[in-house]
């Protein structure tokens, strides 16, 4: 294998590693544009999906029908997340909200080990998702081209939902300015439950994807895609969708690059390194690379 | 007709609103006056239903819209273009205007009205697919008029208009709003402008620091001492901020 079709097929894991934390992180981005609340219970819809999967497909149902199905229930966890755990204590503040999201996160991780324990189990994925495709000289898993394949269809159905539907333009809108939004009469419950319930349906995908990736599920599988993809938004901007997708591409091909790079002693302390790069993007541009001339700083 | 009564608004401590009553009659161009931190952005956003009423009551036609949603109050045809324009920067101008008719009814007029608007402010046609916040102020302030006007008003208000703008389009957006007076919408417009906003308007009402001080046709107010005091007291006080 030469250099070139080396890097190119890291380039590929790179970026189909980065379609699944741009995924999740489009679904904290919509919901911080609005309420700023960073919510970490996103993870857990992961979760939620992966075992809707899991459940319905030893049901009997193909897995294409139970991944979109175990998609639809983190959307619809989303919503009822949304209803339940955030709309009562709006105007609490931003900490209220925030708090509110680590007690969501801990009332559904233990609800996961309740009712499926603890221990984790193995994901029925499909032959397909394991296959190995040649390009040539290379050779690349069919999983990581499905999730680029997902990703580009997803964003550009979002792209058409946030420019040309009314709802979508209604979502940029209560995101830039609430008061005018009301002004105009937008109605704000109904754009929000439209944000948590786009971002979640895309959680749930990532949740399938996530769970083919690493073989299993488990009740605490969401936290290291939550923490990725908000590091993801906040490099590219917290509450910018475009920033969000960026940001969740950068991190992928660092990983992928720090993976390369890194001598195999220190390997084990990627996200380490993956952090002190986000402390150091920070230091120069604290609202994220697409953050704006937003004035409004930490 | 719009009748506000005994209008009480408070902001935590801030007795912003201290029992405001004033009338809009239908088709009539209404001032309300005064000096900053008088309560008039806060009276709009009262009759918007963006901020609660501590007390008193604002009747539409007989309909009380105090505790009303924001949206049910643009429904009944109740539209502000508020202070400092806040159009949504980062949509493009058709968006913006797009969002100005999210609650009619009668989508298919919207094209008619569109046209309509572009034949008042020619120039947001050319920025059709600009970003809001890449226009000028006088081009923004155009913009938040006529993303309020798509919402078909049956009042329309309207919050310092002419604030930040150059001679020439304050000269401009006024036009506009005898303009539209003169198509019969009925306007309640916050001016700091007290010359050129009595000039226009059919009467206008003064506030100080939360209470009406005083009210009149123009003739009755052009001439009056007592609107020179209010501003000029108040400008001795030292400069405070308007509530909202």
């Amino acid at each position: 294998m030469t250099q070139l079709e080396y890097l190119l097929q890291q380039l590929i894991n790179a970026v189909s590693m980065g379609s699944l934390y741009a995924l999740m992180a489009i679904g904290l981005a919509m919901v911080f544009g609005i309420l700023r609340l960073i919510n970490f219970a996103h993870g857990d819809l992961i979760m939620v999906g992966s075992y809707g999967v899991l459940l319905l497909n030893a049901a009997g149902l193909p897995f294409i029908a139970a991944a979109a199905a175990g998609a639809a229930l983190s959307g619809v966890a989303g919503l009822l997340m949304e209803r339940l755990a955030y709309r009562p204590i709006r105007g609490a503040g931003d900490v209220a909200m925030l708090l509110n999201s680590f007690a969501v996160t801990i009332l559904l991780e233990n609800l996961g080990i309740v009712i499926f324990t603890a221990k984790s189990r193995p994901f029925p994925s499909p032959e397909a998702f394991n296959a190995v495709v040649e390009l040539g000289a290379v050779r690349v898993s069919s999983l990581s081209l499905i999730s680029i394949a997902t990703t580009v269809i997803l964003l550009v159905l979002l792209t058409i939902f946030v420019t040309k539907t009314e709802i979508g333009i209604s979502l940029r809108a209560t995101a830039q300015d609430l008061v005018a939004a009301r002004l105009m009469g937008i109605d704000v419950n109904k754009v929000i439950a439209a944000a948590f319930l786009i971002g979640s349906c895309l959680a749930g995908v990532v949740g399938v994807l996530w769970s083919a990736r690493i073989g299993k599920v488990d009740p605490l599988m969401g936290f290291q895609p939550v923490l990725k993809a908000f590091v993801a938004s906040v490099v590219g901007g917290l509450g910018s969708i475009p920033g969000a997708v960026l940001g969740g591409y950068i991190l992928g091909i660092i990983e992928v690059l720090l993976q390369g790079l890194l001598p195999s002693s220190l390997a084990p302390f990627r996200d380490a390194f993956v952090f002190a790069l986000l402390i150091v993007l920070l230091l120069f541009r604290p609202n994220g690379i697409m953050g704006g001339r937003d004035k409004e700083k930490i | 007709m719009l009748r506000l009564e005994g209008l009480n608004v408070s902001y935590g401590h801030v007795h912003a609103l201290k029992g405001v009553s004033l009338e809009l009659s239908d088709g009539e161009l209404v001032s309300l006056l005064g000096p900053n931190g008088a309560g008039k952005s806060t009276t709009l956003m009262a009759i918007s239903g963006i901020v609660r009423p501590s007390s008193g009551s604002i009747a539409y036609d007989g309909v009380e819209l105090a505790g009303m949603d924001p949206r049910e109050i643009v429904e009944m045809g109740i539209i502000q273009a508020p202070e400092g324009r806040r159009i949504f920067g980062g949509l493009s101008v058709a968006e913006n205007l797009r969002m100005g008719a999210v609650r009619r009814k009668d989508k298919r007029s919207f094209k008619s009205d569109l046209e309509e608007v572009f034949a008042l402010f020619p120039i947001l046609e050319k920025r059709q697919r600009q970003a809001g916040g890449t226009l000028s102020g006088g081009e923004q302030q155009m913009l938040a008029i006529g993303r309020a006007l798509l919402a078909k008003p049956r009042i329309l208000m309207l919050d310092e208009p002419s604030l930040g703008l150059a001679p020439l389009v304050v000269k401009e957006i006024f036009e506009v709003i005898e303009g539209l007076h003169s198509r019969g919408v009925t306007i309640l417009l916050v001016e700091q402008n007290a010359k050129a906003a009595i000039a226009v308007s059919d009467r206008c009402v003064l506030l100080e620091t939360g209470t009406v001080a005083l009210s009149g046709t123009k003739a009755e107010l052009a001439g009056n001492p007592e609107v020179e005091r209010i501003y000029l007291s108040r400008a001795e006080g030292g400069a405070s901020h308007d509530a909202t």
